[in-house]
């Protein structure tokens, strides 16, 4: 009983923080809506016996991925609120949620009319990779992750490098006048020594 | 009433669709990020469910990759952000119509 009343509980709350994040006039209030639905969500998890999913839910998507959005928000001033009356395509906001309402009709009919939800074989019990086994959940998604998924996991890994690389190339590309003037030769001076000027065809200025 | 996978499946698609429709109406592009947030973590939700129906561990396996897949893409996405912003401030999803700088 208790599960369903935990389940409901957090269902609530992550369907209030996901209407929260598409209304909100302001980005803020909407990143911190997100923040709301990802805890709910973590909280689905441990009552899925998902724990070290909600763990790392709650690390990396509330403490990294919405502290990221929050600095971007702050460093470029973005946090206007959004003026609801101006629409740029005639009627495309209840467009969209007629698309919206179309797309949980759908998903609802699927899930309504599937038998027992899942479909597919049971794993058997006593496996490694089967959640009944008794042994802790982080044990046996680290078996199973480093032997039967760990191409996908290097894969990852190249895939995490790329995108630390994308960063640094995408947002070091200022044009000249943005270039802060003062910070180039001043840093690189010894002191005591007398300051040389190097002019553009290589000569040295006393 | 016992707690089954249909619940969560039932969450997961309503949730998935409030995403899609955020995706649609918002034109400032890091609300759009968060929406698209909103819909991976629909899909995380489906994820575990259909793993604990199956008595499998993939389920949260996916869930994993899932989560490294959307930080990297946030990464990229805000970087793309930043650089846009700095060309034009205070830009939305409607300023953004050419491909180019």
């Amino acid at each position: 009983m208790s599960a369903e009343v935990v389940f409901i509980a957090a269902a609530l709350i992550v369907m209030v923080g996901s209407l929260g994040v598409v209304v909100a006039r302001k980005p803020v209030h909407s990143a911190l809506f997100l923040v709301q639905t990802l805890v709910g969500v973590a909280v689905l998890f441990i009552n899925a016996d998902a724990h070290f999913i909600a763990a790392v839910q709650v690390l990396v998507y509330a403490g990294a991925i919405v502290i990221l959005f929050l600095f971007v928000i702050m460093l470029l001033g973005v946090d206007k609120a959004e003026e609801w009356g101006v629409e740029p395509i005639a009627g495309h906001r209840m467009l969209a949620v007629v698309i919206g309402a179309s797309i949980a009709a759908l998903g609802l009919t699927v899930v309504a009319w599937s038998v027992d939800g899942a479909t597919g074989k049971r794993n058997p019990s006593g496996l490694e990779s089967s959640l009944d086994s008794d042994v802790s959940d982080v044990y046996r998604i680290g078996r199973v992750l480093f032997s039967d998924y760990v191409l996908a996991f290097e894969i990852t890994a190249a895939l995490l490098t790329i995108a630390v690389i994308a960063a640094v190339v995408l947002t070091r590309d200022l044009p000249d006048e943005d270039r802060l003037a003062d910070l180039e030769p001043a840093s690189m001076e010894l002191p005591g020594t007398t300051p040389v000027c190097v002019d553009d065809n290589g000569g040295v200025d006393g | 009433m016992e707690l089954s996978s249909t619940w969560y499946l039932v969450l997961s698609v309503v949730m998935f669709s409030i995403g899609t429709t955020g995706v649609l109406i918002r034109r400032n592009p890091l609300v759009m990020f968060m929406c698209v947030e909103l819909m991976l973590n629909a899909v995380n939700i489906a994820f575990v469910a259909f793993g604990a129906d199956l008595n499998h561990v993939g389920g949260q396996i996916s869930v994993f990759f899932v989560l490294v897949v959307a930080a990297v893409e946030v990464v990229v996405g805000l970087a793309i952000v930043v650089a846009i912003m700095r060309r034009k401030p205070g830009a939305s999803a409607d300023d953004i119509a050419v491909l180019r700088g």
